[in-house]
């Protein structure tokens, strides 16, 4: 299961997820897993991704009923509740199995304010300020309980770079294998380009060297 | 329920929002006879008179109503109340058939509160409105006549919905329901301004309402005035309509007419419980066997109060 991590900024919500390396011949573009359900809610999942076609089908088409009914677009919690309601269906009707997929629901509510939910394949979930699901999600979650702070997320570039460097943690190749988006406060969805994401990570590492160089200058 | 029972209501799908609406319930009638011709031709003459308006301003919503419950020509009651409240901040003015619109407005109160329960707040006005117009359309054909302006407050502010019972919602800022409604809109089109202060939206409505009873058969009695905030709605008075009338003859001008009907509205308790305004009708007298001498008593017992 490839690795996702989600981040709750103060003005911005970040999904980053591990790009497994794609074969020569392979199309990039066929391998997402950040999703959009709606304007201003995505979601990205770790497990089996044709289950989690099926379950993003079903969220989208609730998204815009919900529209339809309550004239009132969706909040992250709702859509949530009903992608936790429906994983928790099938663990309880004969002839069907769980769907195998955890996912990280990031988005804007109407009232501006921004959540981050996680669900599993039992059917809960959790709101989280910053969370990690897949491979070796309990070392970078340490990571984050580690570099979460106020000061961290007020910044938007901050919390992408703090999502950057949680990745970075455990996926080898660097840049080439992340996937970013990110969803501001009023607008929508937007997903990293390759070489924006290369952008942060040359950032990223100029930083560290300049923390490196600041630490060895001191005992002299 | 026991009232879900008697309306053969089957409530909608309980897991949240649906856009597959359930089919309509079967209606007995005689075999190879539809239900809309046999109600045309069998059914009762039910009520339909009344003038009732709402428009939405800076400060909130004004809902008013006369209280004249007519059937034919005959007067049912003098002293109804066709504004009914939903939840605190939503209110509900009522006209067609009164019994259609107090059953219909019981199913929605229950189906608010079950989705405050459900998400953890409740609906805005726009789904409120959407939610009434999908549960009448069913019975489109079938005779239920309401018409109903939804008055609120909600997180988009004040709100003002137009429902009637063939499924039409709108959305709008004046709303006059019922046989009075040409003659109040009349007055309302005059007058209306968004940024009117709250004394003055007073005056417009009990204004438009007196008007309308003036010279609609089928309105009449006395004046309920409503007020939606942003804390929630507020019972503003019930006054006589004729005394209104009478007083807005004597003074034609609209600031004058503001200080006289503060004046009038101080002398009636303002309370947040209908019942305590019973009063208002009992002060009704037939027009034709006025006296201006007559209306100077009456003008001074309400003073007197």
């Amino acid at each position: 299961m490839a690795l996702q991590v989600g981040i709750r900024g103060t003005n911005i919500v970040v999904l980053g997820v591990e790009k497994k390396s794609v074969a020569k011949l392979q199309d990039e573009r066929t391998v997402r897993k950040i999703c959009a359900l709606d304007d201003h809610v995505c979601m990205a999942f770790a497990g089996l991704t044709a289950d989690a076609r099926v379950v993003i089908n079903r969220a989208r088409v609730e998204c815009q009923s919900h529209k339809l009914t309550v004239e009132d677009p969706v909040t992250v919690e709702y859509i949530t509740r009903f992608i936790a309601t429906l994983k928790q269906k099938y663990t309880q009707s004969n002839g069907r199995r769980p769907f195998g997929i955890s996912a990280l629901i990031v988005g804007f509510d109407d009232d501006g304010i921004p959540r981050l939910y996680q669900t599993d394949p039992s059917g809960t979930y959790h709101a989280w300020k910053a969370n990690a699901i897949g491979r070796s999600a309990k070392t970078v979650r340490e990571f984050l309980e580690k570099n979460y702070t106020e000061d961290a997320i007020s910044n938007d570039n901050e919390a992408i770079k703090l999502a950057i460097k949680a990745l970075l943690e455990v996926v080898q190749s660097g840049g080439k294998n992340i996937e970013l988006a990110i969803i501001r406060r009023d607008q929508p969805l937007k997903m990293f380009s390759a070489k924006e994401i290369e952008l942060q990570v040359t950032e990223i590492e100029k930083e560290k060297e300049e923390v490196e160089k600041k630490k060895s200058k001191k005992p002299n | 329920m026991a009232l879900q029972d008697v309306c053969k209501w089957q409530a909608l799908d309980t897991q949240g929002p649906s856009p597959h609406l359930p089919e309509a319930g079967g209606w007995a009638v005689p075999r190879g006879c539809d239900p809309q011709a046999f109600l045309r031709i069998h059914g009762p003459r039910l009520a339909h008179g009344t003038t009732t308006l709402a428009f939405r301003f800076r400060h909130g919503v004004i809902a008013a109503a006369d209280t004249r419950s007519s059937c034919g020509s005959y007067v049912a009651c003098p002293a109804s109340r066709k504004v009914i409240p939903v939840h605190q901040h939503l209110l509900g003015t009522t006209s067609g058939t009164s019994a259609d619109c107090v059953t219909w407005y019981r199913v929605l109160q229950r189906e608010l509160r079950l989705r405050e329960l459900r998400e953890g707040q409740l609906p805005s006005v726009a789904g409120t409105a959407k939610l009434l117009s999908a549960m009448l359309s069913r019975y489109r054909g079938l005779d239920l006549c309401v018409a109903t302006a939804l008055c609120g407050w909600d997180h988009s502010g004040p709100a003002l919905f137009y429902v009637y019972s063939d499924g039409t919602c709108l959305r709008g800022d004046i709303f006059s329901v019922g046989s009075g409604s040409p003659y109040a809109y009349g007055v309302l089109d005059r007058s209306y301004r968004y940024d009117m202060t709250v004394q003055e939206a007073y005056a417009l409505a009990r204004c438009a309402v007196t008007h309308a009873t003036h010279r609609d058969a089928y309105s009449g009695g006395s004046v309920d005035l409503f007020h939606v905030r942003e804390t929630g709605w507020e019972y503003v008075s019930r006054s006589d309509a004729f005394v209104l009338y009478m007083e807005l003859q004597k003074t034609p001008g609209l600031e004058q007419e503001q200080e006289l009907e503060a004046e009038a509205s101080q002398v009636h308790p303002e309370s947040a419980t209908p019942q305590d305004a019973e009063e208002g009708g009992e002060l009704f007298v037939e027009p034709e066997e006025m006296t201006t001498g007559d209306s100077r008593i009456i003008i001074a017992k309400t003073k007197m109060m």
